[in-house]
């Protein structure tokens, strides 16, 4: 046993306050049944304990609620825009003062650290929407012409690794610019989704201005298809966004995409080495790789592999992995048993194909779904695990010997969401961020986010970009 | 510790011994060390600050933080009077509880070594004597070393000396090598024992990570036992992020040779909340190897009341309050 071994941290599990036993949609303002009978369930993907029951959301209720965002969008999108941002900063503020409740809620639905909903996510989420909040008034200035138009009825379809963060990326903008929405949260993760309606509530927003169904893919795909609606804007795979951009294909309705990754972290041998091993970490291990950016592909100058290895492995065998909700967990559970089981086959693609697997020893919990922080070395291009996104807390590394092979290198994937350069020297950076093609490119840092960034992929990582003044054009008619 | 000569023995297995031989070598080694990012260190500092230490984990990291205390009194209105009070609350900081472990050293100037030495008669608590024309350190070598021959002799257990920070920005690396070289040699006893060296940097004053970095590098290398961030004097003082690069530097160097150095962040920590995020640090980036007195030190004269107040009111569940620990 370690001499200082941190005692147990929980936060309080009460903090998230009632969880309803079963659900139905928010529509027009209520909290309503659904019309068909169907319930799905959400577990705590650390314990695989049942949390609440709710509705698999049919074409009927898909109908109510674009009907209602659909009457409330004449109002809304006739209001003033500086009218609009008050009940955006108003939203803003009360997620603030209940954010302690939102992260303990997200961390018990979606399996991810207290640590990181309490100190990234719900950050994040209140500063979306203070961000578009004071955009609401001054979109005349954005650069898309002097009085630019709302699209209308907006479907969000979003993802469960980051269940909240990504309602405030796709809400917040369309709100500040007139639009009126229904947002699908993932079916594995719909509680914070659930939580944000009262929320609306509280802020007295207009009823229909945020509605809410629950449901699986059916429920996405009788969304995404209405004919009432004017926009998509969806977060996910790469699968079900192509699906998305063939129904679409022909009409009027926009479209956006925020879909998977394979990104390169890339390490050059002058790097600030113990910064780069953060960097490589926070990458991949962040949100258990769970992240359509994620550092998955580690990228490392064939002199400086074995140095970066060590150091690397020093450092995993640090990570502590277990209670979501204890305060010094680094790593939580794997969200559901049915991305566990897709991390696992393609692990073990990745020994059956040769590749050298090592991870920390470390004891994961017996209930629940968890997988160990895990590094694949002597990778090949051609391996799965080098081309696949695996959506977990596993790390494939890759050499090269001249920045130009690490340009094509990192080029070589279907995906360009995301990069990372790490090197003291401040030409190299500009130069490979000029050759690099993905949305985003950090430089000596990882896996940073902010509401003024846009963010968004190239290639089959999808198109359209979230965030900052970019982030306003998805949802204006220009 | 190791002595002298098993010291340039791990240096020349490990091809480290020639490092030293010329002023070029010496810069262009401390000028190949990895760089590091400012903006990165940072923020693993400040990410190690927020776990959350509780109840049994609290209970051993402020006995550990208490043994590691250089409680320290270094102003130039101290007396006999104030460093044997001082050295009263070395052997028992908490009069009411004789479990509260006795902190590792007192750290005086080298004058106050003999009263500090007597008034701790026997017990087991080293005595630190600031050396080297402490705090700037602005002093010609032969009065650098009186300085400190001067303090061993009166039986200073340890010597914390000052770098020339103006050589260092200069790039007069050598002069530093040298100057610590001597120093070690000065803290040599007649019986073949020595007093154990602590090299100070005053990283606030060398300001850049990279540089501090560099200083810790040439200081393990001259044969430094122990690191210290800073006198206590200056503006910037010891930090969460400049304590870091020390430690990195003894975990590399201690991979590069197989020698250990211990650290000493000094000044500016005054809590325990602070003291706990120092410790989970040193858990962290170097582990059990260097969680005991030997190898870690807080230079901290307030924080020793500070721990002994959490440490009531850990055992109590309730605050006490200044007027229940002892002002010496």
């Amino acid at each position: 046993m370690a001499l200082f071994d941190y005692a147990p941290a929980p936060e309080s599990r009460a903090a998230a306050g009632d969880i309803a036993s079963t659900y139905g949609h928010f529509i027009d303002g209520e909290f309503v049944e659904s019309t068909g009978s169907e319930a799905l369930k959400t577990v705590d993907p650390s314990t695989e304990e049942v949390l609440a029951e709710f509705a698999q959301g049919t074409e009927a209720d898909v109908d109510r609620a674009v009907a209602a965002a659909r009457k409330a969008f004449t109002s809304w999108s006739a209001l003033p825009g500086a009218e609009r941002g008050k009940y955006l900063f108003r939203i803003a503020r009360i997620i603030q003062e209940r954010s302690r409740e939102l992260a303990v809620l997200e961390s018990i639905d979606n399996g991810k650290p207290i640590k990181e909903t309490r100190d990234v996510d719900l950050p994040l989420v209140a500063a979306h929407f203070f961000y578009y909040a004071g955009w609401a008034d001054k979109l005349e200035f954005a650069g898309y012409g002097s009085n630019p138009r709302p699209v209308g009825v907006a479907a969000q379809v979003i993802p469960w690794n980051f269940p909240l963060l990504m309602l405030a990326w796709k809400i917040a903008p369309a709100l500040a610019t007139g639009n009126t929405v229904v947002l699908k949260p993932a079916e594995t993760t719909p509680l914070t989704a659930l939580r944000f309606a009262e929320i609306c509530r509280q802020a007295g927003l207009p009823k229909g201005v945020v509605n809410i169904i629950t449901g699986d893919g059916r429920t996405g795909a009788a969304l995404t298809a209405h004919p009432e609606i004017d926009k998509v804007a969806f977060t996910g795979s790469t699968e079900v966004g192509r699906a998305i951009a063939r129904t679409l294909a022909g009409t009027t309705k926009r479209l956006s995409l925020e879909l998977g990754g394979k990104a390169a972290n890339i390490v050059f041998d002058d790097a600030p080495v113990d910064q780069a091993v953060e960097g490589i970490v926070d990458g991949i291990f962040f949100n258990q790789g769970h992240v359509c950016c994620a550092g998955s592909r580690l990228l490392v100058q064939e002199s400086v592999h074995d140095d970066v290895m060590d150091a690397l492995k020093r450092r995993m065998s640090t990570l502590r992995v277990g209670d979501p909700l204890d305060k010094n967990t680094d790593i939580g559970a794997i969200n559901s048993a049915a991305q566990l089981a897709r991390i696992q086959e393609l692990t073990a693609a990745g020994e059956a194909e040769g590749a050298e697997r090592w991870s920390p020893s470390c004891e994961l919990p017996s209930a629940g779904y968890w997988f160990a922080p895990t590094v694949f070395s002597n990778v090949s291009a051609t391996h799965r695990i080098a081309r696949e996104e695996i959506f977990g807390p596993v790390l494939s590394v890759l050499t090269f010997r001249t920045p130009e092979e690490a340009v094509a290198k990192a080029n070589n994937t279907p995906y360009g969401l995301s990069a990372g350069i790490w090197t003291e020297k401040g030409s190299r950076i500009l130069w490979m961020a000029s050759k690099l093609r993905a949305g985003v490119v950090w430089s000596n840092t990882f896996n940073k986010f902010d509401p003024t960034s846009p963010f968004g992929g190239y290639k089959e990582s999808g198109y359209g970009r979230e965030g900052g003044r970019h982030g306003l054009e998805a949802y204006l008619d220009v | 510790m190791s002595s002298s000569s098993t010291v340039s023995g791990h240096l020349a297995a490990s091809g480290l011994a020639e490092v030293a031989s010329s002023e070029a070598s010496l810069r262009r080694f401390l000028h190949g060390l990895p760089g590091i990012d400012a903006v990165g260190l940072q923020a693993r500092a400040a990410g190690l600050g927020t776990r959350s230490i509780k109840t049994t984990a609290k209970a051993y990291a402020i006995d550990l933080a208490i043994s590691m205390i250089d409680l320290t009194t270094l102003e130039g209105a101290d007396t006999p009077g104030k460093v044997r009070s001082l050295c009263q609350k070395a052997k028992n900081p908490d009069p009411g509880n004789p479990d509260v472990p006795h902190t590792a050293a007192v750290c005086v100037y080298p004058d106050m070594v003999p009263f500090a030495k007597d008034a701790l008669g026997g017990a087991p608590i080293n005595v630190a004597a600031v050396a080297t024309a402490f705090p700037s350190g602005r002093a010609g070598l032969p009065v650098k070393l009186a300085d400190t021959a001067e303090a061993v002799a009166a039986g200073a257990d340890e010597v914390d000396m000052v770098i020339d920070r103006g050589a260092f920005l200069s790039g007069r690396y050598l002069e530093i090598y040298e100057l610590i070289a001597e120093i070690k040699k000065a803290c040599e006893r007649p019986d073949g024992t020595a007093a154990h060296l602590k090299v100070i940097f005053e990283t606030g004053e060398l300001v850049t990570y990279d540089n501090i970095r560099r200083a810790s590098w040439l200081a393990m290398l001259a044969g430094a036992d122990f690191i210290k961030t800073s006198t206590g004097k200056v503006t910037v003082n010891a930090t969460p992020a400049n304590t870091l690069v020390l430690m990195e530097a003894v975990r590399d160097f201690r991979s590069a040779t197989g020698i250990q150095v211990g650290v000493k962040p000094a000044g500016g920590i005054r809590t325990t909340k602070d003291a706990m995020k120092y410790l989970v640090m040193v858990n962290e980036i170097l582990g059990d190897d260097w969680l005991s007195p030997d190898w870690f030190r807080f230079g901290a004269s307030s924080l020793l009341n500070d721990l002994l107040m959490q440490r009531q009111k850990l055992a109590s569940g309730r605050y006490s309050g200044p007027d229940y620990v002892t002002v010496d």
